[in-house]
């Protein structure tokens, strides 16, 4: 196997007062980085991140399709986002609706495109929200475990992946 | 609609354009709302009103000097917007992290595959 060339960041940035852009590059031909991202039982294996449990996913891929992600966050509390497919590219382009269930006003449009380069995947998710507020909220939704925190645990990640 | 200028918080006192170009200049030195409005091409009264915007929410600090009065920037509120992007940054590193070890069995199981069906 192939030594692992650290594994690189995710990149948030604001392109305007009502987005988030998130972007990452996976050492993956996009067929297989598209198949991990809409497959349910590959979906439950990385959505919660360090922060808890899966406990559902469900994905209708297709447009007017509905999906829901939900999982026990590690404070004992579930969260769950839902929505619906506006158009599916596959290996290209994904965009849906997302409703944070705790805050199901605040529904925001995300377009993720997938492209290759080099035998790489670059992904970016572009959330596009009603509001600033609602984007603000969005962002603060992360950081429940605070900081800190999440530091310990990445350090942690990494250290398990050497 | 416009927005209205909002001074709640250090969060939507930098999302101005203006006002972040404003802190940049301050970044350097110190400078009075004339220096500031020559350098931006803008009037006074428009650097003095994004100015008491920065002030309010303790971004930009004022002093007297003789006739002067000088602004200088404080750049301590901005620390919990560095940490909150960066926070939601961890969320989705996290899950990237393990998304790589997905991946990578899924690559491994599809050159497997491949080799099967050659032979």
């Amino acid at each position: 196997m192939a030594a692992k060339t650290g594994s690189s960041r995710a990149v948030v940035t604001l392109p305007a007062d009502t987005q988030i852009q998130i972007t990452r590059e996976f050492d993956a031909p996009r067929h297989l980085v598209y198949r991990a991202w809409t497959t349910p039982e590959l979906i439950t294996r990385w959505w919660a991140g360090d922060r808890g449990e899966v406990t559902s996913i469900e994905v209708d891929l297709r447009p007017g399709g509905k999906w829901r992600y939900a999982m026990r966050a590690n404070p004992g509390f579930e969260v769950a986002f839902h929505g619906e497919h506006l158009e599916v590219v596959e290996n290209e382009r994904v965009v849906r609706t997302e409703i944070f269930e705790m805050a199901p006003d605040a529904e925001a449009v995300s377009t993720t495109t997938f492209t290759e380069s080099g035998g790489k995947t670059t992904v970016t998710i572009l959330v596009q929200h009603t509001s600033k507020e609602h984007r603000d909220a969005h962002l603060n939704s992360g950081m429940e475990d605070g900081l800190q925190e999440a530091m310990d645990h990445l350090e942690q990640v990494i250290a398990s992946l050497r | 609609m416009p927005r209205v200028p909002t001074t709640a918080d250090a969060f939507n006192a930098v999302a101005e354009p203006r006002r972040r170009q404003i802190l940049d200049l301050l970044a350097a030195r110190e400078r009075a709302v004339g220096d500031l409005a020559a350098l931006l091409g803008v009037t006074q009264p428009l650097v003095s009103k994004h100015l008491r915007v920065l002030r309010e929410v303790g971004l930009v600090e004022v002093r007297d000097d003789g006739r002067r009065r000088l602004y200088r920037l404080d750049g301590r509120p901005l620390k919990p917007i560095h940490d909150w992007v960066k926070g939601y940054e961890q969320t989705w590193s996290e899950r990237f992290d393990q998304l790589d070890v997905v991946l990578a069995e899924l690559s491994e199981q599809e050159q497997q595959d491949g080799s099967q069906d050659r032979q």
